[in-house]
């Protein structure tokens, strides 16, 4: 029982630090894994130079007995590894719904894949990009979380500039055991509990062209005082106060004339109001249902008329794709997560 | 000619005859010919992968080593794994191991070569038209991009494709309509029952693969937006449709292998096989459900969760008759009379190897764990281990245990001997460093890395020569055999199969009389 224990702990060796609890946990499920295929592989490959070395040929014509089947046998090994492997399946899926188990309450923040570099957005309207340091050499942007606190990562791909195209990228932070792919056009999500302060490495995962490989980041872990401090201003890394990112969404609802069909008080216009629009359930003329979130709403505005909401006339809405940018979408999405 | 009883290599001569001969057997051989010329190609690209790998920095700049990274595995794949074991082995031993005079549709069989030469032509092209640096993955977006060098390699995989289909065709025609008489299905060796599982999933699993690639380019080319997000296309649905054609892919390439090593695990230990109808019916049960995992490779594409909790549990699944076939070999070398030949050391070696292979797939089935080793370097350590570790080690067992039927002529033990201990040391060593390193959360398709990777990076790139060293050696040895080997005797292992009762080298039509079959393939009694 300790021997097993001490080669769990040891089973970790190779992993990186594990910062969250999640990590902590995948550990375990890991060390069992190991457990069980060096257990196996001693059977099998152990056997296999075992009856090597114990049946080795004697003469030029031995003679062996005729074995073709045995069912018991053949039960037992295939029954075992069923077994470990539904284990295996079972606890694995179990983990990826902690991870998977977004908090209500997280510390949000947008995540941009650009070809070859991550930047961070704050909700106060901060943005963390790759810096170069006294060398001319690049700095990779460092984004910066409480301990202890749910933070939820919106990720997307977007464009370097008019020309370019946005391709996949994959957000991969070893210490926290999470990875998760950031497409163009869509925005996923990723949800982490740091429970360690510390520096930690982030990579992309997912092949993008020539800077692949150099495409870094780092995650700061600081307490929550720190954190607050930072959020100030105080601390030399954190930029001066600009507009929170619901004000940049406000900005951006005038700017492209969204005022003009949407109201913020609740009384339809040529469009649907926006109050209350955020998480609440939408139905469309054709029958269907909807949850207003975030690809819902970037939907709306790219291609209108796949769903025209209920008591609303299709062709009305015109369509922004192509004219607003990766960063006014984000922003009016969270100007009107803020519209309760 | 019928019955005039010369060999298939005597009668016409010319480089002219071989290119337009029928001969199952001669298109095996230009197979194998054309396959080992890939091998070439594609090993020296990993060559190059590793060196760039040998020490943090640039050796190469990083669009060469994408491309270097993408040739490795559009040839290796495409060109040599896939075809490999069905193609040469296949060709050659299909018909001999079922007691025909050749394939069901000869004319058929050579055009398939035609198509993969044409495929390999294309390819070679795009290096001149700037290369192909998307990876054999092709993911979209980053593959419309509107290069010419893109779309032609896309065209080019899909007139691979074409080979594959056809000589898929041609093979299952060939199991149902030319067996000879006695030989019913239960009575077909492994060999030609995994050949036959394996043709079954190249017809059905290959067009996706065509229409695929054919999308791909039309995106390129016409901008239609399906897979283009800027046009409102769905980048992930490229993924789903990849990966159904490629992760049945997976099993065409290690089915062959599975099929080669049973045949050699019971020639070698003088013995029946250990649960003939469990191996054959598990490759079976293998290329039906493989049809449904193809959404293990994407876990952390943002597809929904309970689409990936399917994926996990079913991928689970496979597992059980892969471990099955393991459990059968083992039990088939149990009192056995085992002879430790060249072709015995490389199904040990097989054995070995892809018992790690299979085991650290389920590591990457495990929704949990894969979201952490998804696209590092343990990904790249697990599919070199069951494609390269299993289908190589397969291919070269299969090549010097049939090399004396083939050829007529005896290799030498010793070198050969030699060849398996540099490929099998040697690959470990390049390899299980790399389980490390995607432990440790080095990501893959890196051009440059940290230098907390350096050590094992260094072992790993030492044991890539060890191995391209050994390759050297068995083609030492092959050739060694053909110049100046002894001639070979019609059976010199005491197989049991038909293709050792015919002369080696077989005669232009097999037999001279039609076998007749009274029992089933591993008679050792
Ligand atoms: C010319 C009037 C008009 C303009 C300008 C306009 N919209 Fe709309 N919008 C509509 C109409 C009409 C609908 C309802 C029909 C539909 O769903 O397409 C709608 C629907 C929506 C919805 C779905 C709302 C729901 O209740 O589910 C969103 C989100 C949206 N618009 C966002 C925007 C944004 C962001 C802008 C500015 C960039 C904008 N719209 C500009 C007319 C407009
Ligand atoms: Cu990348
Ligand atoms: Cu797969």
């Amino acid at each position: 029982m300790i021997s097993m224990f001490i080669a769990m702990a040891s089973a970790s060796t190779f992993m990186p630090p594990a910062a969250t609890q999640v990590a902590k946990q995948l550990n375990h499920l890991y060390a069992f894994m190991l457990i069980s295929s060096v257990i196996s592989f001693i059977i099998l490959v152990g056997g296999m130079i075992y009856f090597v070395y114990k049946y080795k040929r004697k003469t030029a014509n031995d003679k062996t007995p005729y074995i073709s089947h045995n069912h018991t046998l053949e039960f037992i090994w295939s029954f075992i590894p069923f077994v470990i492997f539904m284990a295996c399946f079972a606890w694995g899926a179990y983990i990826y719904k902690e991870m998977r188990t977004f908090d209500e309450n997280a510390l949000e923040i947008n995540v941009y894949g650009k070809k070859w570099v991550w930047e961070f957005e704050y909700k106060d309207g901060r943005k963390i990009t790759n810096g170069v340091d006294a060398n001319g050499k690049l700095e990779p942007a460092t984004m910066v979380v409480p301990v202890n606190t749910p933070v939820k990562l919106l990720l997307t791909s977007v464009k370097l500039s008019p020309e370019d195209k946005a391709v996949l990228h994959s957000f991969f932070v070893p210490a926290f055991r999470v990875k998760q792919d950031a497409l163009p056009g869509r925005y996923t999500a990723l949800t982490f509990t740091a429970d360690e302060k510390g520096l930690f490495q982030v990579f992309c995962a997912e092949y993008c062209g020539t800077g692949h490989s150099s495409m870094m980041a780092k995650i700061k872990v600081v307490s929550k005082e720190d954190f607050d401090a930072w959020v100030l201003g105080e601390e030399a890394g954190g930029a001066p106060k600009e507009m929170t990112l619901a004000d940049k969404g406000r900005a951006a609802y005038a700017k492209w004339a969204c005022i003009g069909c949407h109201t913020l008080d609740g009384s339809p216009s040529t469009g649907p109001s926006w109050k209350g629009l955020w998480g609440n359930e939408r139905s469309f003329n054709d029958g269907g249902k909807a949850v207003a979130d975030e690809n819902y709403i970037r939907e709306s505005i790219m291609d209108p008329n796949k769903h025209v909401v209920k008591g609303f006339e299709p062709n009305k809405m015109p369509t922004f794709k192509g004219m607003i940018s990766d960063e006014d979408i984000t922003a009016i999405i969270e100007f009107i997560k803020t519209l309760k | 000619m019928a019955g005039s009883g010369k060999s298939y290599l005597e009668g016409e001569t010319g480089l002219w005859s071989w290119l337009t001969s029928l001969d199952h057997k001669r298109i095996g051989l230009l197979y194998f010919f054309s396959v080992a010329f890939f091998f070439l190609l594609g090993g020296i690209f990993a060559l190059l992968i590793r060196l760039e790998l040998f020490s943090p920095g640039a050796l190469f700049p990083a669009d060469m080593y994408n491309r270097f990274m993408t040739y490795h595995g559009a040839v290796m794949v495409f060109f040599v794994i896939i075809p490999g074991i069905p193609a040469i082995l296949g060709n050659f031993f299909l018909p001999l191991q079922i007691g025909a005079k050749d394939v069901a549709f000869p004319r058929l069989n050579l055009m398939s070569w035609y198509f993969l030469m044409t495929a390999a032509v294309m390819a070679l092209c795009t290096l001149l038209l700037g290369g192909v640096d998307t990876g054999w993955t092709f993911y979209t977006p980053y593959s419309i991009s509107f290069k010419p060098a893109t779309i032609l390699m896309a065209f080019a995989v899909f007139i691979a494709g074409f080979s594959s289909i056809l000589t898929g065709l041609n093979f299952i025609a060939t199991v149902h309509r030319l067996r000879a008489p006695g030989m019913t299905m239960n009575r077909m060796p492994l060999f030609v029952w995994a050949i036959y599982s394996t043709a079954i999933l190249q017809v059905l699993a290959t067009p996706v693969l065509g229409i695929t690639v054919l999308l791909l380019a039309m995106e390129n080319i016409f901008n239609i937006g399906i897979f283009d997000p800027a046009l409102g296309g769905d980048p992930v649905l490229f993924q789903h449709f990849f990966w159904f054609y490629s992760h049945p892919a997976v099993y065409i390439m290690v089915l062959p292998a599975m099929g080669v090593i049973s045949e050699l695990v019971t020639t070698y230990s003088r013995k029946t096989i250990f649960g003939y109808t469990a191996i054959a019916y598990s490759s079976l049960a293998i290329a039906a459900i493989s049809f449904l995992v193809w959404g293990h490779h994407m876990f952390t594409s943002g597809q929904s969760e309970v689409a990936a909790i399917t994926f996990s549990v079913l991928t689970m699944l496979v597992g059980v008759p892969t471990a099955i076939k393991l459990f059968n070999w083992l039990a088939t070398l149990y009192r056995g009379s085992i002879q430790m030949t060249t072709p015995m050391l490389y199904t040990l070696g097989f054995m070995f190897i892809f018992t790690i292979g299979g085991m650290t797939g389920i590591y990457l089935a495990t929704i949990a764990t894969d979201i952490h080793f998804h696209d590092t370097y343990f990904v790249v350590a697990h599919f070199h281990y069951v494609m390269v570790g299993g289908t190589l080690m397969a291919i070269m067992g299969g090549a010097f245990h049939w090399l004396p039927k083939m050829v007529g002529k005896m290799y030498n033990e010793s070198i050969a001997r030699m060849s398996f201990v540099f490929i099998f040391i040697g690959f470990n060593v390049t390899f299980f460093p790399q389980f490390v390193l995607g432990n440790m959360g080095m990501p893959r398709r890196y051009h440059d890395y940290l230098p907390a990777f350096e050590s094992l990076n260094k072992i790993s790139t030492i044991g890539s020569w060890m191995i391209g060293f050994g390759f050297l050696i068995a083609l030492y040895a092959i050739i060694q055999a053909i110049r100046s080997g002894s001639p070979a005797p019609m059976n010199p292992w005491g197989s049991k199969t038909l293709e050792w009762t015919t002369a080696s080298p077989p005669p232009h039509e097999n037999f001279l009389t039609t076998p007749t079959v009274t029992a089933g393939p591993y008679e050792f009694k």
